[in-house]
């Protein structure tokens, strides 16, 4: 299966903007993120296809994952 | 800080000054201050442009003291926007500049008689007011740089553009930062509107001979204010990311979560929003040889500002915020940031709010004026605005005027007021703050975007309406509190997670002024604020049902999550119920 992975903010320095996983059907985002090494608590906000999730979350074919450090702003 | 300095634009044989002691007023600071003297002192049917209408300055409790953060100002009148009570707040040097001089308030009152467009000069000398009628005209950038000529580089500036002459509701007063930029403004709600009114062009502060306002116990001030900045530098939001990339870093997330008003609010995402992310924009100030990480005035220790220079390393603005970069961009269907920075700084140098500005011009683009997506129209479109020409009078007056000159029936307002940069189908909390701020939409006003979105202070899920009116309740009293403190905003998100942080700010308080506040007497003075816009937005006739988004937020759906805003009229009607 294939998900695309969006990293933002601080979390794309060193890493990528975007880019494409092939993995299991059971990838989860815990998963993702030890690959790319990110730790959990700098992945504060995450979305699959725009809604929020956590690190638990399993992933599907053609989801979208965006990961975010902590932001704020107003 | 014990003193209101009344000006009566009106007296008889000119302007008069006169310096009063708080009396009633008493203890109370920046948006406490200005909502307290306009609920009582303005006749709630009075016309906003009219002799019985006020405009008060005020400082917060703690400005011109040495606490971090303290330096934001507060604008208060009736709003010619709205029609209701308008606290409209800035960052920039002024606020603390008039801490420092002594002044809990500066109430303009009255209005001029004949023609003349006046200056106040307030400093060690004491208070002088001057027609100058050479000013007439002048945008804020030529302004400032008159008055520096003038009275030198200490000086702080409160200032209207032409727009503010013109009394136009989209208006806004200006204000100084430390390089003597009349960046940052009090925007919303047509403030600027109500000083052209008065006839005062230009307000210049010096504080030379003055010192810091003193605490009643140093020892405990001075280490509740170490333990506040730490606390601010602790936490990721305002120890790491704003000032790395200012708030338009919401850009991406905003658009992420398919919360991003697109095109006038037609979709939930924009395919131009990386290209004018915060992302984007620090790196373009980076190369440019400026930067990212600018303090909106002295003693901010965040610093989200930035500036922005043009390709050829010239000044061209700030580091726009992220609701300009929003209704000037996205909103427009524009992803080009010099346009949106050359917008930002038309929009100041005229004395423009930059929503209610970009908001009209997108609503005036789904009016078939120009083009989504065309830069160049929506540049001349602000020329008009700063002419005064018969089209740019039209999106002056923000976009419900805009909307109805148009023929447009999406008109994204609440009590006139255009609504920010969040769409309230996909964040439907914000939604309730729109409905019922008493400010009109506002997103500053009870800020959901931080529990709904950005996991500050909790989650709340966006996309459902459960427990939006009791996040929007808390956010709107505690709002309340903190604007009248003279903190920013900002502080808000160490200050929701951090309970060691709250603690300090309110060590703050209380060793500055020798009292003893809890968490519940910040609740107290969020709720009296919030009651009393209330009972002057009530008693100029409005009613529950202007408590309320626009209908068509709640029969059309927003991609990409296909929803409506579906928190229910007798759930808005709960907010205020304490
Ligand atoms: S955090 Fe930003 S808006 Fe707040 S005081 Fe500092 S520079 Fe100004």
């Amino acid at each position: 299966m294939k998900v695309t992975v969006k990293l933002f903010a601080s979390l794309s320095r060193g890493r990528f903007a975007v880019g494409v996983f092939e993995g299991e059907a059971t990838l989860t985002v815990r998963d993702i993120l030890a690959s790319l090494k990110i730790p959990e608590e700098e992945a504060s906000i995450i979305f699959i296809n725009g809604r929020h999730e956590d690190a638990d979350a399993a992933l599907g074919d053609g989801d979208t994952l965006a990961v975010f450090p902590p932001v704020g702003g107003g | 800080m014990d003193r209101i300095l009344r000006i009566n634009m009106g007296a008889e044989g000119g302007p008069k000054a006169r310096v009063e002691p708080l009396g009633e007023y008493a203890g109370l600071g920046g948006r406490g201050m200005t909502s307290s003297i306009i609920s009582r002192e303005v006749p709630p049917l009075c016309h906003p442009l009219g002799s019985e209408n006020k405009l008060v300055i005020a400082p917060g409790l703690l400005s011109g003291t040495g606490a971090a953060m303290s330096g934001r100002l507060s604008v208060g009148c009736k709003s010619p926007l709205t029609g209701g009570i308008k606290e409209a707040n800035s960052g920039g040097q002024p606020a603390q500049v008039l801490g420092r001089l002594g002044y809990a308030a500066i109430v303009l009152e009255g209005s001029p008689g004949g023609q003349d467009l006046y200056k106040i000069v307030i400093n060690k000398d004491g208070v002088r007011i001057e027609a100058d009628n050479s000013l007439r005209m002048l945008p804020n950038y030529d302004l400032v740089n008159r008055m520096r000529e003038q009275y030198g580089d200490r000086i702080a500036c409160i200032s209207i553009g032409p727009a503010g002459e013109m009394k136009m509701a989209a208006a806004s007063v200006a204000c100084t930062d430390p390089d003597l930029r009349p960046s940052r403004h009090a925007g919303r709600g047509g403030v600027g509107a109500v000083m052209g009114a008065k006839g005062v062009k230009v307000i210049v502060l010096d504080d030379t001979g003055f010192k810091a306002r003193q605490p009643k116990d140093l020892e405990k001030f001075r280490d509740a204010n170490k333990r506040f900045v730490e606390g601010l530098a602790r936490h990721p939001v305002t120890g790491q990311a704003l000032p790395a990339y200012g708030t338009n870093v919401l850009t991406n997330i905003i658009n992420e979560a398919g919360a991003y008003p697109a095109f006038n609010f037609k979709g939930g995402q924009f395919e131009g929003a990386s290209r004018i992310s915060g992302e984007t924009f620090a790196e373009l100030e980076t190369k440019r040889g400026a930067g990212p990480t600018h303090a909106c005035h002295r003693g901010c220790v965040i610093r989200c500002s930035g500036i922005f220079n043009d390709r050829d390393g010239k000044f061209l603005s700030k580091q726009p915020e992220y609701e300009t970069v929003w209704a000037h961009g996205g909103h427009c269907g524009i992803d080009d940031p010099d346009t949106i920075a050359m917008l930002d700084f038309l929009d100041d140098n005229y004395g423009l709010d930059t929503i209610e500005t970009g908001v009209a011009i997108g609503v005036a683009m789904q009016g078939g004026i120009a083009k989504f997506g065309d830069a160049r129209a929506a540049i001349d479109l602000v020329h008009e605005v700063g002419r005064g020409t018969p089209l740019g009078r039209v999106l002056g007056a923000g976009a419900a005027v805009a909307g109805k000159v148009f023929g447009v029936e999406k008109v994204p307002v609440v009590k006139g007021q255009a609504l920010p940069a969040y769409d309230p189908r996909a964040v439907q909390g914000i939604g309730v703050t729109y409905a019922t701020s008493p400010m009109g939409a506002d997103h500053t006003a009870g800020y959901c975007i931080a529990t709904n979105i950005l996991k500050c202070g909790g989650f709340v899920d966006p996309l459902k309406p459960d427990g939006q009116v009791d996040l929007s309740r808390n956010l709107q009293i505690a709002t309340a509190a903190i604007d009248a403190t003279g903190m920013c905003l900002f502080i808000a998100f160490a200050v929701l997670d951090q309970p060691d942080t709250f603690q300090a700010l309110l060590d703050l308080l209380n060793s500055f002024y020798g009292l003893e506040l809890t968490a519940d007497s910040v609740a107290a003075l969020g709720k009296n604020i919030l009651t009393m816009e209330r009972d002057f937005n009530s008693r100029a006739g409005f009613t529950k049902e202007h408590d309320r988004l626009p209908r068509f937020f709640s029969t059309d759906s927003l991609s990409p999550h296909n929803i409506t805003f579906m928190v229910k009229n007798e759930e808005l009607d709960r907010v205020f119920e304490w």
